[in-house]
């Protein structure tokens, strides 16, 4: 059903009209210019669109826009502040912890409401809390190195 | 720019890019000097190309700003900060001061291609030259403008200084600035290694802001005024013809539109999703696919409909090594398709604007894409500009480009920008597989516990590094019919072709895992075993610097602490692997615990991205050891996705440590494929040393390694 969808996007208040089954990645890339989530299955499998819904990783894939009505959404593209890199980017960027970098955007957002829930989240923790993310390059070794840096000093 | 060198000759966008390039240094330099660095038996015989203009390869703004280009893409090796720490170190200017343009092609100088790990091993010592001369024609004219002779002088950050009078210095900014000049250099020798001081370093990396605050764009995130995202209508099997199609339902939805030209049926939306709605609502019949082999039947297949066999190499004579032998072991090594599974799914964006083309498209390969795209829409390849910025993840799978063709018919069909973007469906539907191979392994082992004699017969996967190098008397190696194509007609039922170290994770797996049963035969600690049949002071050192990082204590396989090695050379690079790994004989499940790799590359331009390459090939390889394997019957594909093909996951990686043997003497060679050639053979070998079963095919899964288990 086409109809008006408010919500708040990376802090902004936001509205968007459109069908509103419609799976929130499309209407984050399409209408909305969002094009730091990345479409890496349409099925939910691989994380490369995960973005945070009230403070829960979701798969924007798979997530109807309707589900983020009246909720905070927060894309790639809000976790730096003016241009400054979140403390867990630096730490990515630190790490080397990417390769191609098409899946970095769903690591980072997937990492991120990890450590809204769970701050100092241990290895053990992290590599369940990442383990359907799927990275092709292999950076696994430095994400988890990048994530446990920073729950390790708390910060994010 | 030789006239006389036909490639570059046919490409007028070279002579579009010299003449739009603006103010800038322009040194032209022979082309003898260039080349010598570069032997042409050591290349690939296509990649002859080379621009031997250095104004090709960088250009020195009046703002003292270098900007590099270069026909290589980002495919996240780090091709954008390796290829700048070429440039700036024999430059004489900062990295930061580098700005480099990858995978244009009408900004940057033709390419082959990126694979093969050619980057800093083929085409290092092109870049490096360039930039070499580029510095000693500042510094001759540095020398004009500053009357002091060249010899005084010293260049640090774009600065030269007199040695003797500090107080004469230029920058090259201003040696440059507003001045077009043309200089042919001589024989300008490139550094050496001592003398280094951006190369051999780890800075951070060029792509990393963009990459993680998502700014990197990929070719399915171009989105141009008025453009299109389609959707087309494939078949359920390879080989299947569309019989009756009816698109109704689809041409009534809002916004869509449909083309249909004989078997090419596509739908077109501004929204993604949108267009998938409509392909969704597309009825359609094919009829069925020519029956053919499956995932079983494969190896049967492949070995009846294969070439005849190739030798490879050959030395001393079979029947005189068997009569040497004492004992004799003959096995069958099989391994299955395998997909590349790139992150990013196979991308194109084009444009058709005033007869002009320009495709943004997620390639390995922009300079092959440009002549496939001008021969598609038929237009002189001038009018052609293909932009590979940054792609996610190639491994080989992405040097053809079906989707740019698509999308290039489709914004001719509709008069406005297409992007074409392949669902993970089409994405492992279309891929060119690694091949299933089937490989033979007769030998021998004298009373010494020598091996007397080694008959290699590889089919199905391709001849490179097929032969041993090992110290044996009597050998026989031979192919038949591989990646590279040129196959029987049906003998692979899918496309197969380069994925990362084509051939040599075959090859190494089924040699690797025969060394290490004749080490069991012979009852010796298959370490030694391998030494004792070395002669190769590289790899002999590869294997040494690895068992020791590992805490290798010799004993006989199989020994039960499920340790495993492996050792093998691609690209000009060494390597050997040592591989502890824990098997749940209830579940038949294998975690790989620990992994020490050692290399010797030559010298290393970047250690860390070097670490990354080699941590990434044993991570990825690790799938293709254990879970992946395409699933296929009569043509259509039964695991097209990531539920059912098993990617290696965050819990599967080991502890991983990486050892990198430090070779002045050696210019660098390929490090991004080597990495990945012993992970199938150190985990099966350790398999054996855990649980005393001889894993022969690859993956060996959990229902694979119960079998074997129940077996012995």
């Amino acid at each position: 059903m086409e109809r008006t969808i408010s919500f708040t996007l990376n802090g902004k208040p936001t509205q968007v009209s459109v069908d509103d089954e419609r799976m929130l990645l499309w209407v984050l890339r399409g209408e909305l210019g969002l094009e730091g989530t990345k479409f890496g299955c349409g099925e939910g499998l691989c994380g490369s669109c995960t973005v945070i819904v009230d403070k829960t990783a979701v798969r924007s894939c798979v997530t109807p826009v309707k589900d983020a009505a009246g909720r905070q959404v927060i894309t790639i593209e809000g976790l730096s502040q003016s241009g400054k890199l979140s403390p867990l980017q630096e730490s990515f960027v630190k790490h080397n912890a990417f390769q191609c970098g098409y899946c970095t955007p769903g690591m980072v957002v997937n990492a991120h409401a990890l450590l809204l829930q769970k701050p100092h989240a241990s290895r053990e923790e992290i590599i369940k809390a990442m383990d359907d993310n799927l990275c092709r390059c292999g950076a696994q070794t430095r994400i988890l190195d990048a994530i446990e840096e920073v729950a390790k000093g708390g910060a994010r | 720019m030789s006239a006389h060198d036909p490639k570059i000759a046919a490409d007028p966008s070279r002579r579009d890019f010299l003449a739009t390039a603006g103010a800038g240094l322009f040194v032209f330099v022979s082309a003898k000097s260039l080349r010598a660095q570069q032997e042409p038996g050591q290349l690939p015989g296509r990649a002859a190309g080379y621009a031997t203009d250095l104004n090709a390869y960088l250009k020195v703004g009046a703002d003292g700003r270098v900007a590099g280009f270069a026909g290589k893409v980002e495919l996240g090796q780090g091709a954008t900060t390796s290829l700048a720490q070429l440039i700036a170190e024999e430059l004489d200017v900062a990295l930061d001061s580098v700005d480099m343009t990858l995978g244009d092609t009408d900004l940057c100088p033709w390419d082959i291609g990126t694979f093969g790990s050619l980057n800093i091993w083929q085409f290092g010592p092109v870049l490096r030259k360039a930039a070499a001369e580029a510095r000693a024609a500042l510094l001759q004219m540095a020398a004009e403008r500053l009357q002091s002779p060249v010899e005084r002088l010293r260049v640090k950050d774009g600065v030269v200084t007199d040695s003797a009078d500090a107080a004469r210095r230029v920058t090259y900014a201003q040696l440059v600035e507003g001045r077009r000049i043309e200089r042919r250099l001589e024989g300008v020798a490139i550094k050496y290694p001592k003398d280094f001081s951006v190369m051999g370093q780890s800075p951070r990396r060029k792509d990393a802001v963009d990459k993680v605050s998502g700014k990197a764009r990929y070719a399915g995130d171009i989105t141009l005024p008025g453009m299109l995202r389609a959707r087309i209508l494939r078949p359920p099997a390879r080989g299947a013809k569309l019989r009756s199609v009816d698109t109704s339902a689809a041409e009534k939805m809002p916004g869509v539109r449909v083309v249909h030209e004989g078997d090419f049926v596509a739908v077109l939306h501004e929204q993604r999703d949108l267009a998938d709605r409509a392909l969704e609502a597309i009825k359609s019949q094919f009829d069925p696919a020519p029956a053919g082999p499956d995932d079983v039947t494969i190896f049967d297949h492949i070995q009846k409909n294969g070439p005849k066999p190739q030798t490879v190499a050959q030395s001393g004579n079979l029947a005189e090594g068997e009569k040497l032998a004492a004992k004799l072991l003959e096995n069958t090594y099989l391994n299955s398709y395998v997909a590349h599974a790139p992150m990013e799914t196979h991308s194109a964006t084009v444009s058709i604007e005033n007869g002009k083309i320009t495709a943004w498209v997620g390639t390995q390969a922009p300079f092959m894409v440009k002549p496939a795209l001008a021969q598609a829409l038929g237009v002189p390849q001038a009018s052609v500009r293909v932009i590979a910025g940054f792609v996610g993840g190639g491994f080989g799978g992405k040097t053809s480009a079906q989707q740019a063709t698509e999308a290039a018919r489709l914004a001719k069909i509709t008069g406005r920008p297409v992007q074409v973007v392949w669902s993970r469906a089409e994405e492992f539907f279309f891929d060119s597989y690694r091949p299933a191979a089937v490989v033979k392994i007769r030998s021998g082992l004298t009373a010494a516990g020598r091996i007397a004699f080694w008959e290699f017969n590889v089919v199905g996967a391709g001849d490179r590094n097929a032969d041993h190098f090992y110290d044996i008397p009597h050998n026989l190696t031979t192919s038949a019919g591989g990646w590279q194509g040129g196959n029987p007609p049906g003998m692979h039922p899918f496309d197969v072709g380069a994925w990362r170290a084509p051939s040599v994770n075959t090859n190494t797996f089924a040699r690797e895992s025969h060394i290490d049963a004749l080490a069991a035969q012979a009852g010796l600690d298959p370490v030694q075993f391998r030494l004792n049949h070395l002669k190769d002071k590289r790899m002999i050192g590869v294997l040494q610097a690895a068992t020791e990082k590992f805490g290798w204590k010799p004993a006989k396989g199989p020994s039960g602490r499920g340790f495993g090695v492996s050792c093998g050379m691609y690209s000009g690079t060494y390597a050997a692997l040592c591989a502890e790994v824990a098997v749940n004989k209830t579940t038949g499940h294998v975690q790989v615990k620990r992994v020490v790799i050692a290399q010797d590359q030559g010298v290393t331009v970047n250690p860390e991205g070097s670490r990354l390459q080699m941590e990434g090939c044993v991570t990825m390889g690790l799938g293709q050891a254990l879970t992946e394997e395409l699933r296929f019957a009569n043509g259509a594909v039964r695991n097209g996705d990531f539920g059912e093909y098993q990617l290696p996951r965050f819990s599967w990686v080991p502890k991983i440590e990486t050892v990198l043997i430090d070779n002045a003497e050696l210019a660098p060679q390929g490090c991004g494929e080597p990495p990945m050639i012993n992970v199938g053979a150190a985990i099966a070998n350790a398999i054996f040393d855990a649980a005393r079963v001889r894993m022969l095919q690859l993956p060996m899964t959990p229902a694979r390694i119960l079998a074997a288990l129940k077996k012995a």
